[in-house]
């Protein structure tokens, strides 16, 4: 079941929280809609699901008008960041509560319900906890078992709103795994909101980004990583460091750095930024290229096989953050308060006015 | 044979020490302690006891002829009937607003929740005046209320009327703490779920609230069952007709009839203890089921 969300707004007084968004999600994908908080995804997720009306604009499933229909009547399955379990009633209960509540005429009888519960506990893996209450079970069991209280009523769709944020490293990045291998069986149109990045892209078949309430961006996570269409995306997605450059005739230069921006072909003397991933920076121990750039290491950070730097060059208020393999750093003989060269390898400008040029 | 006693000599050490760290000193717990008992026994457990003595000091069938007197019983049918109609409405006020304050926004929400505390910052006195002012004879309803024959003041309808105003904020005061920390993501689940709004409150809503809303049916019980102020204006008084056990007993007391006062005070004091035990023993059987059901 695809959806499709039509020039769609919602304001809280005077905060506006969905502007003008207009999307379409296909049939059996897996979608993320990735942003900073207020940015208006969760907003747009509760207004799919009929939790919240939109002001203006309409929302469809597979073509059919929803936008004013009940949300009992929508057939969306919905995933709370809290859970939502309903605290008096047991495992079994609550994944059969959208069974029960059915009118008599459409109510499936007590043995097909408890066949029904039984099963998604297994797919879950949760079949063991059926008698006992939400309160017994760990974070990450309480979602799978919402998760599986919402697929009970064979929704059309399925939002999930940060699904995992209140989880642990750990059990966080397990879940999203099996998330994944889950949409993976039974192909049901999804949405999910997070703020992570990395959940994002893992997990997810299309991202969309968003900020302040508008569409930054939309593609795969390939796609939206390798390719940001605008700094607010390059610095979303990833740490990011930001070199004054100048750009001409297709050559973007940083201090005496010169790399290629064949976009640029044909501009003369412009300003702009370059946006430059920590492990886009090589670094030296000494001055082996004339244009590498000097600095001096602030800080060494090592998080596991990567070693993170904080470099000062000489002319920039701002520190520059690197990032290389534990190895590398070993051997280049590198320390906290020494002297080392830096020199981007790649590097993506943007202009003021927001034209784009990859070098 | 050494090794594992000396492990369990270290961890009660351990154990001893973490406890001293977090709790008070002996002297602070024990004067605590006695603070609290020494408050209990004389402000409670002290009148309790010269109720009870009072009502039986001439035995059992002094009592019984005083709570059987027709005026006694006659203001015990009353006060029934009012705890039966006013404990109900306020129930179903009580939820009403606290439903609506936690889960909907909308204007002029602040000024119903100073609103609804209004009773208990009025005098009960005064509460009665307003309604003697409102519908009595000589009041700006009462002309309208004659001609069409009924009576509020110094009759049932108006002791129900200022009842009702007096014991108003009790439920829904217990429940708007609760309902606004609860939230609604349980209530939006049910929905996505396919429940509708009212089968959401039956099994989603009502169980959550559920002690919130038992204690102050037993607070707005108890309220309305003892209320003396505001009925003593309203009421006039009318023995056999609009007096409730309260009023009752204090007309005994004025006619120095004390133990027959003592007795009727014991029996409002008893149907207190009965509905704090019914609560007790509700809580105590839900208990029970859950510690079953974990097991």
């Amino acid at each position: 079941m695809s959806i499709e969300i039509d020039h769609v707004n919602k304001h809280f007084r005077d905060f506006v929280a969905v502007d003008n968004v207009s999307l379409t999600f296909r049939d059996g994908e897996l979608t993320a809609l990735l942003g900073p908080s207020g940015s208006g995804k969760t907003t747009l997720l509760r207004i799919i699901a009929g939790l919240e009306q939109p002001d203006t604009g309409r929302i469809r499933f597979h073509g059919e008008d929803t936008t004013d229909l009940h949300v009992s009547e929508r057939g969306v399955g919905f995933v709370f960041q809290h859970y939502a379990l309903f605290k008096h009633m047991t495992v079994f209960q609550n994944v059969a509560y959208g069974l029960t509540v059915r009118p008599r005429k459409t109510r499936p009888s007590k043995d097909e319900i408890k066949q029904k519960v039984m099963r998604l506990l297994e797919l879950v893996q949760l079949d063991w906890t059926a008698h006992r209450y939400p309160h017994q079970l760990s974070g990450g069991q309480r979602q799978r078992i919402a998760l599986a209280r919402a697929l009970a009523v064979e929704p059309k769709v399925l939002l999930l709103d940060e699904p995992f944020g209140a989880l642990d490293a750990k059990v966080r990045a397990e879940l999203r795994r099996w998330l994944r291998r889950l949409h993976d069986d039974i192909h049901v149109t999804s949405v999910f909101v997070t703020h992570d990045q990395e959940e994002a892209l893992e997990v997810s078949d299309r991202v969309v980004v968003m900020n302040k309430g508008r569409v930054e961006q939309d593609g795969s996570p390939e796609d939206v990583y390798d390719h940001p269409a605008n700094p607010f995306v390059y610095q979303f997605l990833g740490n990011v460091n930001l070199f004054h450059a100048r750009v001409h005739d297709g050559i973007a230069r940083i201090g005496d750095i010169q790399l290629p921006a064949p976009e640029f072909q044909g501009y003369k003397n412009e300003q702009g930024q370059a946006y430059v991933r920590p492990h886009e920076i090589e670094v030296f121990a000494g001055r082996e290229h004339a244009d590498a750039l000097h600095a001096k290491i602030e800080l060494v950070s090592v998080v596991g096989p990567t070693v993170r730097l904080e470099l000062r060059t000489d002319n920039s208020e701002e520190l520059i953050h690197a990032e290389l393999t534990k190895h590398r750093f070993r051997a280049l003989g590198l320390a906290q308060g020494g002297d080392a060269w830096i020199r981007p390898t790649y590097s993506r400008v943007f202009l003021p006015d927001e034209r784009v040029s990859n070098g | 044979m050494t090794t594992p006693s000396t492990v369990i000599d270290t961890n009660d050490t351990i154990a001893k020490r973490w406890r001293r760290a977090t709790e008070e000193p002996a002297w602070i717990r024990i004067t605590l302690i006695t603070i609290a008992l020494t408050f209990l026994t004389l402000f409670l457990v002290l009148p309790l006891t010269v109720v009870l003595y009072g009502a039986f000091e001439r035995g059992i069938g002094v009592w019984y002829a005083a709570v059987s007197d027709p005026d006694a019983l006659s203001a015990i049918r009353l006060t029934l009937l009012i705890v039966a109609i006013v404990v109900p409405l306020n129930t179903l006020f009580g939820v009403a607003a606290a439903w609506s304050i936690a889960k909907f926004e909308f204007r002029g929400k602040s000024i119903l929740i100073s609103l609804i505390d209004m009773p208990f910052a009025i005098s009960p006195v005064v509460v009665g005046l307003i309604f003697v002012i409102l519908f009595g004879s000589q009041g700006w309803l009462g002309p309208w209320l004659s001609a069409h024959d009924m009576r509020i003041i110094f009759a049932v309808p108006g002791i129900i009327i200022v009842i009702a105003f007096g014991t108003l904020p009790f439920i829904a005061r217990e429940l708007i703490p609760l309902m606004q920390q609860q939230g609604k993501e349980e209530e939006e689940a049910s929905l996505t779920l396919g429940a509708n709004g009212w089968k959401t409150f039956w099994y989603v809503t009502l169980p959550n609230i559920k002690w919130g809303l038992i204690y102050g049916i037993i607070l707005c019980n108890a309220r309305a069952m003892g209320e003396f102020g505001a009925v003593a204006v309203v009421s006039g008084r009318i023995r056999g007709e609009t007096n409730t056990m309260p009023l009752h007993i204090e007309v005994l007391y004025n006619e120095y009839m004390f133990t027959a006062a003592f007795a009727v005070s014991s029996l409002l004091t008893g149907l207190a203890l009965v509905t704090i035990a019914i609560k007790s023993a509700v809580e105590w059987n839900e208990e029970r089921r859950q510690r079953i059901a974990a097991a």
